[in-house]
C-alpha cells in the first residue's frame, strides 16, 4: 500500500495516539470540575496550551477547537463581527479552502464587502494588489499560507507587513496544509489568528487550534459554559488538547528534516511527470514540499484515482473535500487552466514516511497502469 | 557572549564593620549553591567586590540568569580575559563591544592600569583601545559625560580584564544574614510580598499554611505550594508547614459570637505559628498585614490578636498601598498564581459584620470556654511539612511524557 493522500489527512503517530489513549483512560475528569480528577485535567489542558503556544513561537492565546474549519469560522465571523463598527470591507484570495471562502460569501450576504484576490499562474497573488485592495474599512485580511490543492505558498511575511503597515486589520492565516512542513512564525509575519488542524500533520481528527495573537476580540461562535476564555464554549477535549501539543511538538522539531526528504520525493515525480507525455504538472516549481498537483488531460482525474488504487495507491483529485462533488475546482481555474487540464487533475501528496524507494515503485505502477487507458482515448472522443 | 570572570559588586553589605566578612562569606556560600549544577566556580573576594572565575565560559549566560535573583548583589559585570597582547586586548574589546551594541551608540574606553609597569599609560590606552573599536564597530560615537556603552579596561599583572555591561543585581542582603522568620502564607497576593522584603533584607524563610478541608479545596494548598516555590527562587529552597486547621474554625464558630470569630481565628493561627517557630528556631512571625486593608488589619485588631504572642511581628507592608504590593507581585512572578480564585480559610467562615474594634477581654473572655491549648497542640503535631524548590511542578513532570 502507498498513501500518496497526506493533505487528506495523515495517518497518526503512534506516540500520540498513546497519549491520547493514556489520558482519555486515566484523566477523563471535566476540566471545569473543581474536584481534584477536574484540577487534574484542567493542568492538562493549561500545560497542552502553554506547549502549543511555544511551537508557534509566541506569547498569544491558544484556543481548542475542532479543527481547522472551526478554526477557520471562528477566526473570519469572530473578527468580522467584532470589527464592524470599524469597517465592513474585507479581503480573502480566491484560491482559499471551502472553510474559508463559504464564511466570506456568507459574510457577503449579511452585508460585508468582500475583495477576492486573484492568483497568477503559479496560484499566488500579488502584493501589489494586496496593497492597493487594503482601505480604510478594512477590518480583515485571511490569507492561506499553502493551498491544499496546488501547493502554492502565499508571502504571508510580506503580506503581513504590508497589512500592517496600511492598515489596521487583522490579519488570519489559515495554516492548516503548511505547518510542520514550512516554519511559520506569527509574531515575525504579523499574524493576528492563525488556524491549525492536527490531522494534517499526523495528529487526530477532531482536535485544532486557534491561535491568537493579539489583544483584539473576536466574537464567541459557539455559546455555553463559556470554556476556552469564552471563545468556545463545550467540555474541553482533555486528550485532544494533550494529543495535538504532541504532534506539534513532533512536527516542529523534524521539520528540517522532514522538509528535505518531503522536497527530494516531490522533485523525484515532477521529473517523472515532466518525461510522461500523457502528463502536465500543475504545481509551479519551489511551492509547498509535500503537494504536487499533476493533471492527465485526456483521462478525468477520477479516472486516475480509482485506476491506481487498485495497485494500492491512495491520492485524490485536486482536494478531498471537493472531490466527490462534480463541480470544477475552484483553484485551478482561478489558476486559467483549459478544461480538459482541469477535468484530468489529480494531487499527490506526501508524508516523511513515503521514501524514495516507494516512489520508484509508483513510477513503475504509473507505467504499467496509465498508458493502456490512454488507447482507446482519441482526442476527438472526449 | 561567553566570559571568563564575573564581577561582583556588594552595594549593601560593604557599609557593615566588624561582621562584613559574615556578610561575604554568606554571599559567597549562596552564589555557590544557586550555581551548584554548573561547573565548579572559583571565588576571589575583596572587601568591596568579588571575582568569580567561571571553569566554563560557555556557561556564562546561566550563570548570569542565575545572578539576577540573588539578593546582596549591587550590580555584576561579566568580564572577559585577555593576554598583555595590545592586539588581543583590541581584538577581545572589540568583540565585546559588538556584543552589547544594542545599548546605544554613545561610547567611552575606561582603562585602569594597576601593573604600573605596563608600556603604555592611562591616556594611551584609552587612545589605543578606543581608536581600534572605533574604527572597527560602527556608528559609535565617543562621549565622556554619560555613554552607552562604557568599555572598562584593567590591566592587571597577570592579564588583561575587560567588561562592557554593568547588570542590575537584586540588592538587598545575602538571605541568611538575617537569621530565620516564619511567614504566614495565605495563599493572596499580600503573604508572599511580604516574604519576599524580608528575604531581601537577609532573612531566611519557612512558610505556615492553614489548611481546612473540606471547606478549601486541594487547589487552594497547591497554589500555596506553586507560591512557595516561586518564593524559593530567591533561595534555593523553602520549606512549608501546612497545618490541618478545620477542627479549630469549627470549634470557634461554635464558641465565640459571631462577629468575634475572625478575630479569634487570628489568634488561633498566630499562636500555632508561635509554636511552630519555635521547634523551627525561627526568630520572628512575617505577616502580609496592611494597615486597614480588612477588618483584622486595624490597629484595634492586631492589638487583639497580637496578645496571645511576644514574638516579634514583621510587617513589611503595613504601610503599603494594594496597588504597590501587586506591582511588587508581578514583578516577582507570584500575581498570577496568587489571583487564581481559590478559597483560603480566611475567607470561608466570615463573618458578615466582623468586629474592627475588638476588646481584648471580650475576645479572651469568650475562648475560655474551650481548652484551645489541647487543640492547637493536636494541629501542630499533624501539620505536614514539605520542602520546595523552585522547579516544583510534581504533578507537570509526571505529564511531561504525555507531550
Amino acid at each position: 500500500m502507498l498513501y500518496l493522500d497526506n493533505s487528506a489527512t495523515t495517518k497518526p503517530d503512534p506516540a500520540v495516539l498513546e497519549s491520547y489513549i493514556k489520558v482519555t483512560e486515566q484523566y477523563y475528569g471535566n476540566p471545569s470540575s473543581l474536584h481534584g480528577m477536574g484540577e487534574t485535567a484542567a493542568q492538562l489542558v493549561e500545560m497542552a496550551r502553554k506547549s502549543a503556544a511555544l511551537y508557534l513561537n509566541g506569547s498569544g492565546k491558544v484556543i481548542f477547537t475542532s479543527g481547522g474549519t472551526e478554526s477557520n469560522n471562528l477566526a473570519i465571523k469572530g473578527f468580522a463581527q467584532s470589527l464592524r463598527s470599524r469597517g465592513n470591507h474585507l479581503i480573502t484570495t480566491n484560491i482559499e479552502h471551502p472553510s474559508v471562502l463559504e464564511v466570506f460569501r456568507h459574510l457577503e450576504k449579511e452585508g460585508f464587502a468582500v475583495t477576492y484576490l486573484p492568483v497568477d499562474e503559479r496560484g499566488v497573488i500579488s502584493i501589489d494588489q494586496l496593497r492597493s485592495a487594503l482601505k480604510k474599512e478594512t477590518i480583515l485580511v485571511s490569507i492561506m499560507h499553502v493551498n491544499n490543492e496546488i501547493g502554492s505558498v502565499q508571502p504571508i511575511e510580506e503580506a503581513g507587513r504590508v497589512i500592517k503597515n496600511h492598515s489596521r486589520a487583522m490579519f488570519h492565516v489559515d495554516a492548516v496544509q503548511s505547518f510542520g512542513k514550512l516554519p511559520i512564525d506569527p509574531d515575525k509575519a504579523g499574524i493576528d489568528a492563525l488556524s491549525l488542524s492536527a490531522h494534517k500533520f499526523h495528529g487526530l481528527k477532531g482536535t485544532g487550534l486557534l491561535y491568537l495573537n493579539t489583544d483584539q476580540q473576536v466574537v464567541s461562535q459557539m455559546l455555553g459554559g463559556s470554556q476556552e476564555f469564552g471563545l468556545r464554549s463545550g467540555t474541553v477535549h482533555t486528550a485532544g488538547a494533550v494529543a495535538l501539543a504532541k504532534a506539534m511538538r513532533l512536527a516542529s522539531e523534524q521539520l528540517e528534516e522532514h522538509r528535505k526528504h518531503l522536497i527530494e520525493g516531490r522533485d523525484l515525480l515532477r521529473n517523472f511527470f515532466e518525461t510522461r507525455e500523457e502528463a502536465e504538472v500543475v504545481s509551479a516549481n519551489d511551492q509547498a514540499p509535500h503537494i504536487l498537483a499533476v493533471s492527465v488531460p485526456l483521462l478525468k482525474g477520477e479516472v486516475v484515482v480509482h485506476a491506481l488504487e487498485k495497485m494500492g495507491v491512495y491520492l485524490s483529485t485536486s482536494s478531498a473535500c471537493s472531490s466527490r462533488i462534480t463541480k470544477k475546482s475552484h483553484v485551478l481555474k482561478a489558476l486559467g487552466l483549459s478544461d480538459d487540464v482541469i477535468k484530468g487533475a489529480f494531487r499527490i501528496s506526501l508524508s516523511p514516511d513515503v521514501s524514495l524507494n516507494d516512489l520508484e515503485e509508483f513510477k513503475k505502477i504509473w507505467e504499467e497502469v496509465i498508458p493502456p487507458l490512454l488507447e482507446g482515448v482519441k482526442r476527438n472522443e472526449r | 557572549m561567553n566570559a571568563e570572570r564575573i564581577l561582583i559588586r556588594y552595594g549593601e553589605i560593604s557599609t557593615k564593620g566588624k561582621n562584613r566578612n559574615r556578610f561575604i562569606s554568606q554571599l559567597e556560600n549562596n552564589i555557590k549553591n544557586t550555581l551548584s549544577d554548573l561547573k565548579p566556580v572559583r571565588f576571589d573576594s575583596g572587601r568591596d567586590r568579588m571575582h568569580i572565575e567561571l571553569a566554563d565560559a560557555s556557561e556564562t549566560e546561566v550563570v548570569i540568569s542565575r545572578l539576577k535573583p540573588v539578593f546582596g548583589i549591587q550590580s555584576f559585570s561579566p568580564v572577559v580575559k585577555a593576554s598583555k597582547d595590545l592586539d588581543d586586548v583590541k581584538q577581545k574589546a572589540v568583540d565585546l563591544v559588538k556584543a552589547v551594541r544594542g545599548k546605544g551608540d554613545l561610547f567611552k574606553v575606561k582603562a585602569r592600569r594597576a601593573d604600573k609597569k605596563y608600556p603604555l599609560d592611562t591616556n594611551e590606552l584609552n587612545l589605543e583601545i578606543g581608536s581600534h573599536v572605533l574604527r572597527n564597530v560602527d556608528g559609535l560615537t565617543v562621549e565622556m559625560k554619560k555613554p552607552d556603552i562604557e568599555l572598562v579596561v584593567e590591566v592587571r599583572e597577570e592579564a588583561v580584564y575587560l567588561s562592557a555591561e554593568t547588570i542590575q543585581g537584586a540588592g538587598g542582603m545575602p538571605i541568611g544574614t538575617g537569621n530565620k522568620a516564619s511567614l504566614m502564607l495565605s495563599g493572596g497576593l499580600d503573604s508572599p510580598v511580604a516574604g519576599y522584603q524580608m528575604m531581601k533584607r537577609g532573612v531566611e524563610i519557612e512558610a505556615i499554611h492553614f489548611f481546612s478541608p473540606p471547606f478549601t479545596s486541594e487547589k487552594a494548598k497547591e497554589k500555596v505550594k506553586e507560591l512557595t516555590a516561586i518564593l524559593s527562587g530567591f533561595s534555593g529552597s523553602i520549606k512549608l508547614h501546612i497545618v490541618p486547621f478545620t477542627k479549630i474554625q469549627q470549634t470557634i464558630h461554635q464558641q465565640v459570637p459571631e462577629n468575634y470569630t475572625m478575630t479569634s481565628t487570628r489568634r488561633m493561627m498566630l499562636r500555632i505559628a508561635d509554636e511552630i517557630r519555635k521547634k523551627t528556631g525561627s526568630r520572628a512571625i512575617i505577616t502580609g498585614e496592611s494597615l486597614g486593608q480588612v477588618a483584622s488589619q486595624t490597629l484595634e485588631s492586631m492589638e487583639a490578636i497580637n496578645a496571645v504572642s511576644s514574638t516579634p511581628i514583621l510587617r513589611p507592608l503595613i504601610a503599603a498601598d494594594k496597588t504597590e504590593i501587586i506591582d511588587i507581585a508581578k514583578e516577582i512572578g507570584t500575581y498570577e498564581t496568587s489571583i487564581l480564585p481559590y478559597e483560603d480559610c480566611c475567607t470561608i467562615f466570615t463573618p458578615a459584620a466582623p468586629k474592627t474594634k475588638p476588646k481584648l477581654e471580650k475576645v479572651e473572655f469568650y475562648e475560655s470556654f474551650v481548652d484551645f491549648d489541647a487543640l492547637i497542640q493536636e494541629a501542630v503535631e499533624q501539620t505536614e511539612s514539605v520542602k520546595l524548590t523552585v522547579g516544583y511542578r510534581a504533578q507537570e513532570q509526571k505529564f511531561e511524557e504525555l507531550f
